[in-house]
C-alpha cells in the first residue's frame, strides 16, 4: 500500500497527467451531454413522424425531407438564400475596406477604434435594430429629412420591406466582417506592398497581388460569419420586415414553436446545418487555416 | 507619403457614424413627451418614471442580469480548466471534443435553440432558468476556451518549467505562475460571455419557461406589439450600462498591455515605423 502510494507520488507525469484528465472532466461532460446530444437527437428527429395532434411518433420516414422541395418551402429557402447573399456581397463591400484602412491607422487610433467598434457590436443588437425602425417608419426620421429637403412628397414606408431588412441585416452583420479583415490586414507586412510599388506595380496592382491576396483569409472567414447567420437571424426579418420576408429561420421557428411540427424543423436544420458545416470545410480547404479568423 | 489622400479617414468616420445614428435615434427618443415613439412632441422624463414604475421589466433586468453572471462564470470554469486541460494531454477525442464544444458559436442560433428545445423537452427538465443556464453556458464556453488556449500557445513554458524545479507542485505551478498568466483571457472572455449572454435573444427564446422573461425577451416582445418610449428608455439605459462594461474592460486590457505583452508591442512599432517611412 505504502509502495504503490510512493509509485504515484514520486514520478510527475502520471500525477500531471490524472490532473490534467480531471481538468477536461467537465467540458468532456458538458460538451457531450449538451452539444453533441442535442445534435444527434436533432438528426434522429428528422427521420420520425409527427404525431396527429402534438408531439412525436418513432416511426421512421423521408417525409421531412421531402417536403423541403415542396414549393412553399423551396420559395423560401430561396428567398434566405437571396437575402443571405445579398446581405454578405454588401457587408463584404463595406466592411472590407473598413477593417483595411482600420489596419492602417496608428496604434493608438486602431485602439480606439476597436473600442468604438465594440460598443455597439456588445450593444443588444434588438436596441440597434429598434432605432432602425425609429428611422424607418412612416413619418420617422428617414420621411421626415427627405420631405423636409423636398426629396419626396410622401412618406416612403421602407419599413416591412425587403430593403429595410437588408439594410438591418447588414447593420448587424457588418462588424463581423470588420473584425474578420482587420485581423487579417493588421498582421499583413505592409514593406511587401511597398516593395510591389517601388517595382513599378500601380496602387490597384499592388492591392490586387499583394494586399487583397494576404487578407483573402480575413475576407473569407468574414463570409462565413456573415452568410452563416444571416440564414437564421429571423428576428431581423420579423421586426424589420414584418410579415413580408420569410426566411429560413423564420420557418424553422413557426414549425416548431407554432405548427408543433418538431420532425419537420428538426429535417430543415438538418439542412442548414449541413450548409453551414460546408461553408467551414470550404473555408479551411481554402485558407487552409482552422480557426475563423478574429471571430475572438 | 505619396498619394496620401483622406479618404480612408473620411470613410472610417462615416462608416462609425452610421453603426451609431440608431442608437443616437433611440437614446434621443427615449425624451420624447408624447405616446408616440416616433413623432417628436418635446423633451421629458416620464418614459423614465413609467420605466421604473413597471416591475416586470425590472424582474426581466434581475434575470438577465443573474444569468449572465452564472453562465460566464460557468463558462470560465469548465473553459478555462478545459483549455488547460486540453494543452497538457493527448488523447485521441481531444480534436472531436473540441471542435464540438466551440461548435455552439458557429453554427446558427436558431439551430441551437431549437436543438435544446427538443433535447430539453427529450430530458423532461423543466423550462425556466435551468434551461437558460444551460443553453447559455454552452455558446459562452467557446469564447473563453478560444481566448484561454490562444493565451497558453503564447506563453512561455519556462516560467512553468522553473517553477518546478524550484519545487513547486503541479497544483501550485498553475496557481502561481500559468493562472495569472491566463488571466487577461479568462476576464475578457468572461466579459464576452457575460455581454452575449445579455443581448441573447433567439436561443432565450426557445428554451425559456412561459413565466420567465429576461431583459432581451421583454424587449423583443415589446418591439413586436408595438412601439412605445418605455423601450426607447430601457434600451437608453441598456447602452449607457453597456458602455461601462466596455469601459472596464478596455481598462483591464490596458493593464494587460501594460505587464506581460511586450512581444505584441515591438512588432506594432516596427510596422508603425514601416508604413511611416
Amino acid at each position: 500500500m505504502i509502495v504503490s502510494m510512493e509509485q504515484v507520488s514520486r514520478p510527475k507525469r502520471p500525477a500531471r497527467d490524472r490532473m490534467s484528465l480531471i481538468a477536461i472532466l467537465p467540458l468532456y461532460v458538458f460538451t457531450l451531454l449538451f452539444v453533441a446530444g442535442p445534435l444527434i437527437y436533432m438528426l434522429v428527429l428528422s427521420f420520425l413522424s409527427r404525431a396527429e395532434v402534438w408531439g412525436v411518433v418513432n416511426q421512421f420516414t423521408f417525409r421531412n425531407y421531402a417536403r423541403i422541395f415542396e414549393p412553399i418551402y423551396l420559395k423560401t429557402f430561396g428567398q434566405s438564400l437571396k437575402l443571405a447573399f445579398t446581405s454578405t456581397i454588401l457587408v463584404a463591400l463595406i466592411g472590407y475596406p473598413f477593417g483595411y484602412f482600420m489596419a492602417k491607422l496608428s496604434p493608438k487610433w486602431r485602439g480606439r477604434m476597436m473600442f468604438f467598434l465594440i460598443i455597439p457590436f456588445w450593444t443588444s443588437s434588438l436596441m440597434r435594430l429598434y432605432g432602425w425602425i425609429i428611422f424607418f417608419q412612416a413619418n420617422g426620421v428617414l420621411d421626415s429629412i427627405l420631405m423636409g429637403i423636398g426629396l419626396t412628397s410622401e412618406p416612403l414606408k421602407i419599413l416591412y420591406t425587403y430593403p429595410a431588412v437588408v439594410v438591418g441585416m447588414v447593420y448587424v452583420l457588418v462588424p463581423f466582417m470588420i473584425f474578420s479583415v482587420y485581423s487579417s490586414a493588421e498582421k499583413l507586412d505592409w514593406s511587401l506592398v511597398e516593395a510591389a510599388r517601388d517595382l513599378g506595380a500601380g496602387a490597384v496592382k499592388a492591392f490586387l497581388t499583394i494586399s487583397l491576396k494576404l487578407t483573402l483569409p480575413g475576407l473569407l472567414s468574414g463570409v462565413v460569419l456573415t452568410f452563416i447567420p444571416s440564414m437564421g437571424l429571423y428576428f431581423i426579418a420579423d421586426i424589420l420586415g414584418g410579415n413580408k420576408v420569410l426566411l429560413m429561420g423564420s420557418l424553422i421557428y413557426e414549425q416548431l414553436m407554432k405548427a408543433h411540427d418538431w420532425p419537420f424543423a428538426a429535417a430543415l436544420s438538418v439542412v442548414l446545418m449541413v450548409m453551414t458545416s460546408l461553408m467551414i470545410y470550404l473555408y479551411r480547404r481554402v485558407t487552409k487555416v482552422k480557426d475563423l479568423e478574429g471571430l475572438i | 507619403m505619396k498619394n496620401r489622400t483622406h479618404f480612408p479617414h473620411i470613410y472610417l468616420g462615416v462608416i462609425m457614424v452610421f453603426m451609431y445614428l440608431p442608437i443616437l435615434f433611440v437614446m434621443i427618443y427615449s425624451f420624447n413627451g408624447g405616446r408616440s415613439a416616433v413623432l417628436w412632441t418635446g423633451f421629458s422624463l416620464d418614459w423614465y418614471r413609467e420605466l421604473f414604475r413597471d416591475s416586470s421589466i425590472f424582474d426581466a433586468l434581475i434575470n438577465s442580469v443573474v444569468l449572465a453572471t452564472l453562465s460566464s462564470l460557468c463558462a470560465a470554469v469548465i473553459g478555462t480548466l478545459g483549455a488547460v486541460g486540453l494543452s497538457r494531454v493527448s488523447l485521441r477525442s481531444k480534436g472531436v471534443v473540441e471542435y464540438l464544444s466551440t461548435l455552439p458559436i458557429m453554427i446558427p442560433e436558431i439551430i441551437l435553440g431549437m436543438i435544446f428545445l427538443v433535447f430539453f423537452s427529450l430530458l423532461g427538465l423543466p423550462f425556466g432558468m435551468t434551461t437558460l443556464l444551460i443553453a447559455h453556458t454552452a455558446f459562452c464556453i467557446p469564447y473563453v476556451l478560444m481566448q484561454v488556449k490562444a493565451r497558453l500557445v503564447g506563453l512561455d513554458k519556462s516560467y512553468v518549467e522553473a517553477a518546478k524545479d524550484l519545487g513547486a507542485g503541479e497544483l501550485r505551478a498553475f496557481v502561481d505562475i500559468t493562472f495569472p498568466l491566463i488571466r487577461p483571457a479568462i476576464v475578457s472572455g468572461m466579459l464576452l460571455s457575460f455581454a452575449m449572454s445579455l443581448d441573447d435573444v433567439i436561443i432565450s427564446v426557445f428554451v425559456t419557461g412561459s413565466n420567465v422573461n429576461t431583459l432581451p425577451i421583454k424587449i423583443y416582445t415589446q418591439i413586436k406589439t408595438g412601439v412605445t418610449p418605455k423601450t426607447n428608455a430601457l434600451c437608453t439605459l441598456m447602452f449607457l450600462a453597456t458602455l461601462f462594461l466596455g469601459l472596464l474592460s478596455m481598462f483591464i486590457g490596458r493593464s494587460r498591455k501594460g505587464s506581460n505583452k511586450q512581444p505584441d508591442a515591438t512588432t506594432n512599432l516596427n510596422i508603425n515605423e514601416e508604413t511611416g517611412g
